[in-house]
C-alpha cells in the first residue's frame, strides 16, 4: 500500500513535471520566430508534424507504411490547385488537402492492410509509387515543373499569410491541432486496441476486435496529419512538386521517427527538427545529403533502435515508451 | 503490313521484346530477393544497389583495367557478392533477432549511402557500356528485327534463373538452404553451420543483382539511380507472386515484364503503372500472391 502512494506520488511529480515543460516548449515555439529564420521554423515544424503523424501508425499500430510521401505530397498539390486555380482561401485550401489525403489513405490503406509487415511496407511502397507516376502525367500537377507561385491568400478572408509571422502562427496552430489530435487518439480507448494490435495481433483478433477496422482507421487518420503537415508546407513555400512524393520522401519521414524514437509521442518532433537542420546545413556544402542520411539510418538501426528520445526514457527508467521491437 | 487489333505486328512484338527483356530483369532480381528473404527473412532494400553495383563494377573494370564483358560476367557477381557477404556479416546478422522491419530499414539506409556516393563521384548521367562485338548486330528473324545483344539476355536470364532453381531444388547445398529455411535450429543441430549459409544465401543473392546489372549494363546506361526506380517495381513482382516459391518469383518476373510491353502498346500511359494495378487487383483476389503460401 505504501509502495502504491509512493508511486502515485512519483507519477504525479512527474506528470507536473511534463506540464512544465511542455508550457515552456509552448514559450519557446511563441517566441522562435524572433530569434530564428521563421520559413526555417515552418518547415521544422510541417516536417514534425509529418512525422508525428507517421509515428501515429508506425509506433502506436505497429505498421510501417513505406508509402506516407503520397499523402504528404498529395495534399500539397490539392492545397496548391484549390488555393491557387480555384481562388479558395488557404483554410479551405488546407482542408481540402487534409480530404484528399484522407481519401487517398482510405484507398491505399484499403489495399495495404491485406498483408502484413514486410508486405505491408512494400505495398504501401508500391502504392505511392503508382502515385508518383499519377502525378508525373496528371495535367493539373504541370508534371516536372509542378504548382508554382501559389498565394499564400488571407486567413478567414482577412488576416494576411504574406507577413511572415502570420503564417508563422498559422502554421503553428496546425501544428499543434494535429500533435493535440494525435495525443488525443494515442491516449483514448482507441488508441489502446492499436496498441494492442501492435503487441499482438492475434490476441486483438482473439478479444473480438475487428483488427483490419481499426487499421484501416489508424491509417486513414495518419494519412490526414500527414496531409495537414503538406498542405501546410504548400503555402509556407508556395509551390507544390514532385519531390513530396517520391519514395525518398517516404523514407525520410521514417528516418525522423526512427532517429527521434519509434511509439514516443516527443520522439517524431526532435528527429525531424535534426533530420531538417541537418540539411540545412548540409544544402550549402557539397557532400551529397543522402549518404549522410543512409549512414544515419544504419547506425539507428544497429546501435540505438529506440532512437534519442526512447534512449532517454529508458536511461531515465520510465517503463511506458514503447520498447523498440 | 500485318496488323492485330488495329496495331502493325511489327511495333507489338517490338513492345513484346522490350517487355521480355525488362521481364528477364525482374526475374533475375525477385529471384535474388526471393532467395533471401527465403532464408533471412529480411527484404533487402540494398537490391536496386547492388543492381548499380554489378553494373558499375563493369563498367570501372573496362574502363580501368580493359577488361571486357566476359570476364565481368564472372568477377561481377563474384565482387558484389563478396562485399556483401562482409555487409552481412558485420551488420546485418546482428538484426536477425530483432523485428524484420529493421533489416528492410537497415539495407534501406545502405542502398541510400551506395548511390549517394556513386552520385556524388559519377554524377547522374549515364554511362554508356557497349555490348561485346560477339554480340553487336543483329539478325532478321522474317517478321522483326532482332538485336543479338537482347536476345542473348533473355537467354542467359533464363539460363541463370533455371541454374539457380536447380542449385536449390536439386542440390545438397540447397537442400541446406531449404532445411533451414523451414527450421534453422534444428538444422543447426544437426551440424550445419546455418550463420555461414546464411552469409552465403546474402552473397548469392547479391551476386544475381550484380550479375543482372553488368547485364543490364549495355542495355540501359550504366548510371547511379538506375537500381532505385527498379526495386520499387521489383518489389510489387515480388508481392504479386507471393514469397513462398522461388520458381513463382521467375514466373512472375516474366510475366509482368511481357504485360507491361503490352500496355506500352495498347494504353502507353499507363504502361508506368500496369504492374502496381495489377499487384492492387492480386491483392483482392489472392492476398498471400500468385504462387504464395499464405504468411
Amino acid at each position: 500500500m505504501a509502495d502504491l502512494t509512493t508511486s502515485e506520488i512519483q507519477g504525479q511529480a512527474r506528470a507536473r513535471t511534463e506540464w512544465l515543460l511542455v508550457g515552456v516548449a509552448l514559450a519557446a515555439l511563441l517566441a522562435a520566430p524572433f530569434f530564428f529564420y521563421p520559413i526555417f521554423l515552418m518547415k521544422m515544424l510541417c516536417f514534425a508534424l509529418f512525422a508525428c503523424a507517421f509515428n501515429l501508425l508506425l509506433g502506436f499500430t505497429g505498421l510501417l507504411s513505406f508509402g506516407h510521401a503520397a499523402f504528404f505530397g498529395g495534399a500539397a498539390y490539392f492545397t496548391a490547385h484549390a488555393v491557387k486555380e480555384w481562388g479558395w482561401t488557404p483554410e479551405a485550401g488546407v482542408l481540402l488537402g487534409v480530404a484528399g489525403a484522407a481519401l487517398l489513405g482510405l484507398v491505399m490503406g484499403f489495399f495495404a492492410i491485406r498483408r502484413q509487415g514486410i508486405y505491408f511496407a512494400m505495398i504501401t511502397l508500391a502504392l505511392s509509387q503508382m502515385f508518383f507516376f499519377f502525378c508525373l502525367q496528371a495535367p493539373f500537377t504541370k508534371g516536372e515543373d509542378g504548382i508554382q507561385g501559389v498565394p499564400r491568400g488571407h486567413l478567414f478572408g482577412f488576416i494576411d499569410l504574406s507577413m511572415p509571422l502570420n503564417m508563422y502562427y498559422f502554421v503553428l496552430g496546425g501544428f499543434l491541432i494535429g500533435v493535440f489530435a494525435i495525443w488525443r487518439i494515442v491516449n483514448s480507448p482507441f488508441g489502446m486496441i492499436l496498441k494492442s494490435i501492435r503487441e499482438n495481433e492475434s490476441r486483438a483478433t482473439s478479444l473480438g476486435y475487428s483488427v483490419a477496422r481499426y487499421k484501416l482507421a489508424a491509417f486513414v487518420m495518419s494519412a490526414a496529419l500527414a496531409g495537414l503537415a503538406g498542405a501546410m508546407k504548400t503555402l509556407v513555400f508556395q509551390f507544390a512538386t514532385l519531390t513530396d512524393v517520391t519514395w525518398q520522401m517516404s523514407g525520410e519521414v521514417i528516418l525522423m521517427t526512427l532517429l527521434g524514437g519509434i511509439g514516443t509521442m516527443l520522439g517524431p518532433i526532435v528527429g525531424a527538427g535534426l533530420v531538417v537542420a541537418l540539411q540545412n546545413y548540409l544544402a550549402t556544402s557539397e557532400f551529397p545529403v543522402t549518404v549522410i542520411t543512409g549512414a544515419i539510418f544504419m547506425i539507428c538501426v544497429l546501435l540505438f533502435r529506440r532512437g534519442i528520445v526512447g534512449e532517454v526514457y529508458a536511461r531515465l527508467g520510465r517503463t511506458d515508451s514503447s520498447d523498440a521491437r | 503490313m500485318t496488323m492485330i487489333f488495329g496495331i502493325p505486328i511489327q511495333a507489338l512484338l517490338g513492345q513484346l521484346l522490350v517487355g521480355l527483356i525488362n521481364g528477364s530483369f525482374y526475374a533475375m532480381l525477385s529471384l535474388g530477393l526471393a532467395i533471401i528473404f527465403g532464408l533471412l527473412r529480411v527484404i533487402n532494400f540494398a537490391h536496386g544497389a547492388q543492381y548499380m553495383l554489378g553494373a558499375f563494377v563493369g563498367y570501372l573494370l573496362l574502363a580501368h583495367f580493359g577488361i571486357g564483358y566476359w570476364p565481368a560476367l564472372i568477377l561481377v557477381p563474384l565482387i558484389v557478392g563478396l562485399a556483401s557477404m562482409i555487409v552481412e556479416r558485420l551488420a546485418l546478422s546482428r538484426l536477425y533477432d530483432v523485428d524484420p522491419l529493421y533489416g528492410l530499414l537497415f539495407t534501406f539506409g545502405l542502398a541510400l549511402v551506395i548511390e549517394g556516393a556513386f552520385r556524388y563521384f559519377y554524377g547522374v548521367s549515364g554511362q554508356v557500356y557497349t555490348p561485346p562485338s560477339q554480340l553487336s548486330g543483329g539478325t532478321n528473324l522474317g517478321f522483326m528485327f532482332l538485336p543479338n545483344y537482347r536476345g542473348w539476355v533473355v537467354v542467359a536470364s533464363l539460363i541463370v534463373c533455371l541454374g539457380t532453381w536447380l542449385l536449390i531444388e536439386k542440390t545438397r547445398l540447397g537442400a541446406y538452404l531449404r532445411a533451414a529455411t523451414e527450421n534453422p535450429i534444428l538444422v543447426q543441430a544437426f551440424g550445419v553451420n546455418v550463420p555461414l549459409l546464411l552469409t552465403l544465401t546474402y552473397g548469392i543473392g547479391s551476386a544475381l543483382a550484380g550479375l543482372a546489372g553488368i547485364m543490364a549494363a549495355p542495355v540501359y546506361q550504366v548510371s547511379p539511380l538506375m537500381g532505385s526506380n527498379l526495386i520499387i517495381v521489383v518489389f510489387a513482382v515480388v508481392v504479386v507472386g507471393g514469397m513462398g516459391s522461388i520458381l513463382g518469383a521467375i514466373v512472375t518476373g516474366y510475366m509482368l515484364g511481357l504485360a507491361e510491353g503490352l500496355t506500352k502498346v495498347f494504353y502507353p500511359e499507363a504502361s508506368n503503372i500496369v504492374i502496381f494495378v495489377i499487384m492492387a487487383i492480386v491483392l483482392l483476389v489472392r492476398p498471400a500472391g500468385l504462387f504464395g503460401r499464405d504468411a
